[in-house]
């Protein structure tokens, strides 16, 4: 039994909330107590709306910020010794969302894919070598090395990125919302691309997003965030399709649908006043309601 | 059949800069009857935002150049009409609910002031007079429309005071001060969470509805097209490939690109195979 790519034990990030006189006064528990793990050569969702923690979570894994408590073993070892040090580079490698930010304009492409390489200590002679197989990998031709950013698309931008994160042959990558930023027929081919990336580099992904449509097709596993805490995880066709806590329906319940199978899917949240609630309400009332009562399917 | 409250007929734009001429907008034709949801659907650079800003007379030109068509409402032509009869029309009787509600509301004024304002300077050119007392009880009125549970404190407050969700809120509002009887959407809820998102679209068609207006909402996501339409228009490089109703659109589509569109959009229920072909560029 090997063991997985990436193990998460109770890891906690509190940011502290201080006074005027810079008094400690309570926090802001962005990470409260998650823990999951990913196996190797598998994708693991992870899905939640704006300060659910997880762009938290990726920057711990990352090394940008550092656990209040908690544990990541990336590979077996925990990064905790190896904190923001080269060799967690090579382990390790991001995606962001908006490449049009994430990559340096007065750099041609092939500077960009360049600095891991060079930071990594990678022979100068093989640079250019190894640039055009980077960008054959992501499927770029090599002269795409010479253009500038504002030169390309979205999409090519967003091939440049995965190519930049590859350079150093890491074993995971966090994706963070890598096709937000992207049109759906752009996005279908990056996460083809991925996939395919993914099944012939032996890579493990963690996919950080607010799609679950595109979740329910990319990741084999999920984690439902919510307010720092995992309130849900498992396959993601259970989690789906029979999704288990109020933040999970109610997420479930709001992505908008082009088909009457996915509307047939999605659960049903009882209007209050005539509105969707909100997820504290949804969860308040169902603290107050603890019999079914409240279980009974109402037409949304 | 009911009439015809918007119709766009023929609509062609040019963009001229640095000497060279593009032509973004291919002989577009569209109708919004009285009391209908349309949706206007198309990927970044498919011309839907060029043909909202056309219709709402806010394309700067130049760059921009009208070549030819017409943009009628309600029998009129706004294109040929006087600046001064157009100016009537905007804002009060078509009015638009814009996307981003962290850049479209003024950080320094409260959302009283910003309200107020937008309802007096649309009595003035309707040439309507109304006090300033009788203008806050509009605004309060408005913003109980739009399910704001404290319209006092909100009329108080600074756009950094209110979430994501409200501030989205006060945007529907305000297109809503004049009564107008269209409502132009620009991807409303695309900046906020899905949750927000469901909430504010589900407002929006709620208003809509209730108050019998007519809807465009422009878009990107097929999503939101089949949540509040029930007539679509598919752009893709300036021209309108397909349009029908929502249903129609959704079940049966005719144009490759709507296929390919629909194809692309990652479905709930799974089955999406990635990874399969080796992708062509």
């Amino acid at each position: 039994m090997t063991a997985p790519m990436l193990e998460i034990r109770n890891l906690r990030k509190f940011f502290p909330i201080r006074n005027a006189f810079g008094r400690h006064t309570g926090d802001v528990r962005a990470v409260d107590d998650v823990s999951f793990s990913i196996e190797r050569g598998a994708v693991y969702g992870l899905a939640g709306e704006s300060g659910s923690g997880k762009s938290t979570i990726a920057r711990m894994i990352m090394g940008l910020e550092t656990p209040t408590s908690g544990e990541i073993l990336i590979d077996g070892e925990s990064i905790a010794s190896s904190f923001g040090t080269r060799a967690h580079g090579k382990k390790v490698q991001m995606v962001f969302q908006n490449p049009g930010s994430s990559l340096n304009p007065r750099r041609t492409v092939g500077q960009s894919v360049a600095v891991p390489l060079d930071a990594h200590g990678h022979p100068a002679k093989d640079r250019a070598r190894r640039i055009s197989e980077l960008l054959d990998m992501v499927q770029l031709p090599p002269n795409f090395a010479e253009r500038f950013p504002h030169e390309l698309s979205g999409g090519q931008k967003q091939r440049v990125a995965i190519a930049r994160a590859l350079a150093v042959a890491p074993k995971l990558v966090v994706l963070d919302e890598p096709t937000s930023a992207l049109d759906v027929s752009v996005q279908a081919r990056v996460i083809d691309l991925l996939v395919d990336l993914g099944r012939k580099l032996d890579l493990t992904f963690l996919f950080i997003s607010h799609d679950l449509s595109l979740m329910r097709n990319f990741a084999g596993r999920v984690g439902i965030l919510y307010r720092g805490k995992i309130v849900e995880t498992g396959p993601t066709a259970d989690v789906f399709v029979n999704p288990q806590h109020d933040y999970t329906r109610l997420l479930l319940a709001s992505v908008p649908v082009i088909s009457a199978e996915e509307e047939a899917m999605r659960p049903k949240i009882p209007l209050i006043d005539g509105e969707i609630p909100t997820a504290e309400k949804l969860i308040e009332i169902r603290a107050l309601n603890t019999k079914n009562s409240f279980n009974e399917e109402q037409p949304g | 059949m009911s009439e015809t409250l918007l119709s766009v007929r023929d609509l062609s734009v040019e963009f001229s800069t640095y000497g060279r001429t593009n032509k973004v907008l291919h002989n577009v034709s569209l109708d919004v009857p009285a009391h209908s949801q349309v949706a206007l659907v198309g990927e970044s650079g498919s011309g839907k935002t060029v043909t909202m800003k056309a219709i709402m007379g806010l394309l700067r030109e130049p760059p921009a150049r009208i070549t030819s068509g017409r943009i009628l409402y309600d029998g009129a032509d706004l294109l040929t009409m006087p600046a001064a009869e157009r100016l009537k029309l905007r804002g009060t009787a078509m009015s638009m609910v814009f996307q981003d509600p962290m850049s479209s509301l003024n950080p320094v004024f409260t959302i009283g002031d910003q309200m107020g304002t937008i309802l007096k300077y649309a009595d003035k050119r309707l040439g309507r007079g109304r006090g300033r007392s009788e203008r806050m009880a509009r605004v309060h009125e408005v913003l109980e429309q739009v399910r704001m549970r404290d319209p006092e404190r909100v009329t108080q407050s600074y756009p950094i005071q209110l979430s994501g969700g409200m501030r989205q809120r006060i945007l529907i509002a305000m297109a809503l001060l004049s009564e107008p009887k269209l409502l132009i959407a620009d991807e409303p809820g695309t900046a906020l969470d899905v949750t927000t998102q469901a909430q504010i679209l589900k407002l929006l068609k709620d208003l809509v509805e209730a108050r019998g207006l007519a809807l465009l909402m422009i878009t990107h996501n097929l999503g939101v097209v089949r949540e509040t339409s029930n007539h679509v228009y598919v752009m893709n490089k300036g021209v309108v490939v397909e349009q029908g109703p929502t249903s129609q659109i959704f079940d049966a589509p005719k144009d490759d690109y709507t296929r390919g569109l629909i194809a692309a959009v990652p479905r709930l229920t799974g089955g999406m195979r990635f990874g399969q072909a080796e992708v062509t560029r």
